[in-house]
């Protein structure tokens, strides 16, 4: 027994010591290195009928998505149930929600990789797949939803012969400025993270076309001690840089609603509850998606309860910021005697035509996220699987009734009118989770979707941190 | 590096050792292959600093400056667009496109960097040919020694490299020496 050196307790002090030995543990996989890395790259080279019909059903259902789209390009919006004053519908709905689901996985591997939090590290890959896979989805709804999506360029400033260019003082080029660079940035440090993943899964491939498959997308990755170096700033980097992504760009979002006149958008509270909105429905979708293929992978050993407990626990905070959310908007309508908003919020939206979405949004946020005060519910896998499905519907409603109502019935009684959608509109959503799951499908089946280099980083750092405390 | 010698190790323990014993013989052109980041390993090496961070922020500034005079000129000056009377360089409009802009190329400067720095991708290395080197990505963990570097002695690397506790040491690139 003998005392840790004084910069070594400061380093390391007692709460650092106490994250490594309290409960369950971060990482409890059995046997070596080589053992741990066969068995997370086990599920690449394991083919059969399961995956051929998965891929199959959403690879046709994707199919049906696009033959949806292509309708409504053929046809025109008419064909949705937007109407005048309604006009961003259900598209705008979806395309925010979706956008918003992205965001839990740029918080998970950039916001926890600056934290230090080292239970990321066996999730950020999943995680980050579903925000590039709920980006896609997204960015559909802002192009089919011009009318003419062949003209959705026009939003980027090129040198056109028509001599003009965007009007940037509009919130439409910033959001396509910020989805692009979103998706791109998300992409990045996404591959980034997966290079030496794929040079694992190129020196371990069963068969030679396989190998060659993963070597061209591993670039020659070596693990040279350089180049882990640069590995790793690029990546602190990329984790620096996505940190403001988390924010910034819900909060761009919010302002395509927010700088327009209408009662209940037009509100400076806007970025801030969308963010946390957003990071909120995003956890749950992480939730959604981790937990079944966690037991169908055998995973409870490297996704531990530990990390199910930690994600239920920032389900409640970013579900408490956004029910605080509520009861400021609801606050602000009474309190600043705005006509026109305090009829939109207290009457037209709590007793309107559509108040039946806002007390089901109400209430499920009220109740889903305060369920996680309790132990039993943040660690059983299935009663967490069903709270995030909830979460993920009464965020899509809260996103329907804020877009809805507040066009539906504005300033003037005389311009009020009902939105109905139509079976394309819902064709259209149906569709959006195929094309989701077929991707997701292809991840799980050719992509490293644990992170094994960091895994194995972890678990060096558990056994290095077990060895010191035992010594002490 | 083309032509030298690789150890195998089985810890990093063994393997920071070993590159202290080397150093202390004077012997450079130290390389690690590991599979994955371990920082007592990257310190023993004494890499110099990453310069990753100076091209992500020469990105950062290169995208800002193009993504903000971008508007102010096409909004200002090529297409002077008056919206309700708004001044033509309208700044804080501009803002929320220079702040993605300066992201986007910082994250490009940072990737780029970290590829070319690391000489990525490359096509084929010649460690790749020493036999168990797939290992490097599993668990084992493996020191190369370049042949090109001042103070390179194959002989008395070998011995040093033995004696602390190399399983393996393949000589890649350099000719045969007899038994």
């Amino acid at each position: 027994m003998r005392e840790p050196p004084l910069s070594d307790s400061y380093r390391y002090g007692p709460a650092y010591a106490k994250a490594f030995e309290d409960g369950t543990p971060v990482l409890a996989a059995p046997g070596s290195d080589a053992h741990l890395t066969e068995r997370l790259l086990s599920p690449l080279w394991r083919g059969g009928a399961f995956w051929k019909i998965a891929l199959v059903l959403t690879g046709g259902g994707a199919l049906f998505f696009f033959a949806t789209l292509l309708y409504t390009a053929l046809t025109g919006i008419g064909v949705w149930g937007n109407n005048i004053p309604v006009g961003w519908a259900f598209a705008i709905t979806n395309f925010v929600w979706w956008i918003g689901i992205g965001h839990a996985g740029t918080f998970i591997s950039a916001v926890l990789l600056l934290l230090e939090q080292n239970w990321r590290n066996s999730i950020n890959r999943l995680a980050e797949a579903m925000t590039l896979f709920a980006i896609i989805n997204a960015a559909v709804f802002p192009v089919i939803h011009l009318g003419r999506p062949w003209f959705a360029y026009w939003i980027f400033p090129y040198p056109s012969t028509m001599g003009v260019w965007p009007n940037f003082r509009s919130a439409l080029p910033w959001d396509a400025a910020a989805i692009s660079t979103y998706f791109t940035v998300s992409l990045l440090f996404w591959y980034v993270g997966l290079l030496p993943d794929l040079a694992a899964a190129r020196d371990h491939a069963p068969t030679p076309a396989k190998r060659r498959l993963y070597g061209i997308f591993a670039l020659g990755w070596r693990g040279s001690g350089r180049a882990w170096k640069n590995w790793q700033m690029a990546y602190l980097l990329l984790g620096g840089l996505a940190t403001p992504l988390v924010l910034s760009v819900h909060s761009v979002v919010s302002l395509d609603f927010a700088i327009t006149q209408l009662p209940g958008w037009h509100s400076t509270i806007f970025p801030p509850y969308f963010v946390a909105g957003a990071i909120y429905s995003g956890f749950a979708m992480v939730l959604t998606l981790m937990l079944p293929m966690r037991r169908l992978y055998r995973l409870e050993d490297v996704i531990t309860t530990r990390h199910l407990d930690a994600m239920a626990k920032l389900i409640l905070v970013t579900g408490t910021v956004v029910y605080y959310t509520y009861a400021v908007e609801l606050f602000v309508a009474w309190y600043t005697g705005n006509v026109f908003e305090s009829q939109l919020f207290l009457w037209i939206r709590l007793a309107g035509p559509y108040a039946w979405s806002v007390w089901l949004t109400f209430a499920l946020n009220f109740i889903v996220p305060n369920l996680m005060w309790f132990r039993a519910f943040r660690q059983r896998p299935v009663l967490l699987w069903i709270a995030s499905v909830l979460v993920n519907v009464a965020m899509w409603f809260e996103r329907f009734f804020l877009i809805i109502t507040s066009q539906a019935q504005d300033f003037l009684p005389s311009s009020w009118d009902m939105y109905k959608p139509t079976y394309v509109d819902g064709a259209i959503f149906l569709g959006t989770f195929f094309l989701f799951l077929f991707l997701f499908f292809l991840f799980l089946r050719f992509v490293p979707f644990i992170p094994i280099a960091e895994t194995k980083e972890l678990k060096h750092t558990l056994e290095a941190e077990r060895a010191r405390l035992g010594e002490r | 590096m083309r032509s030298g010698l690789l150890a195998e190790f089985d810890r990093p323990e063994v393997l920071v050792e070993a590159i202290r014993a080397l150093r202390r013989e004077g012997i450079a052109g130290l390389d690690a292959h590991l599979p994955y980041p371990l920082h007592e390993v990257l310190d023993a090496l004494e890499l110099p600093p990453s310069r990753v961070p100076c091209y992500a922020l020469a990105g950062g500034i290169a995208g800002a400056c193009y993504a903000y005079l971008l508007q102010w000129w096409t909004n200002g000056f090529d297409y002077a667009l008056n919206v309700g009377g708004r001044p033509l360089g309208s700044v804080p409009a501009f803002i929320p496109p220079t702040f993605e802009g300066a992201v986007l190329l910082a994250a490009f400067g940072a990737v780029l960097s970290f590829l070319g720095l690391s000489k990525l991708p490359r096509l084929w290395n010649p460690v790749a040919e020493v036999p168990g080197f797939h290992r490097a990505t599993s668990d084992r963990f493996f020191l190369a020694v370049d042949a090109d570097a001042p103070g390179f002695d194959r002989t008395r690397a070998e011995s040093i490299l033995l004696a602390r506790g190399a399983l393996a040491i393949t000589a890649f690139g350099l000719p045969e020496v007899p038994p």
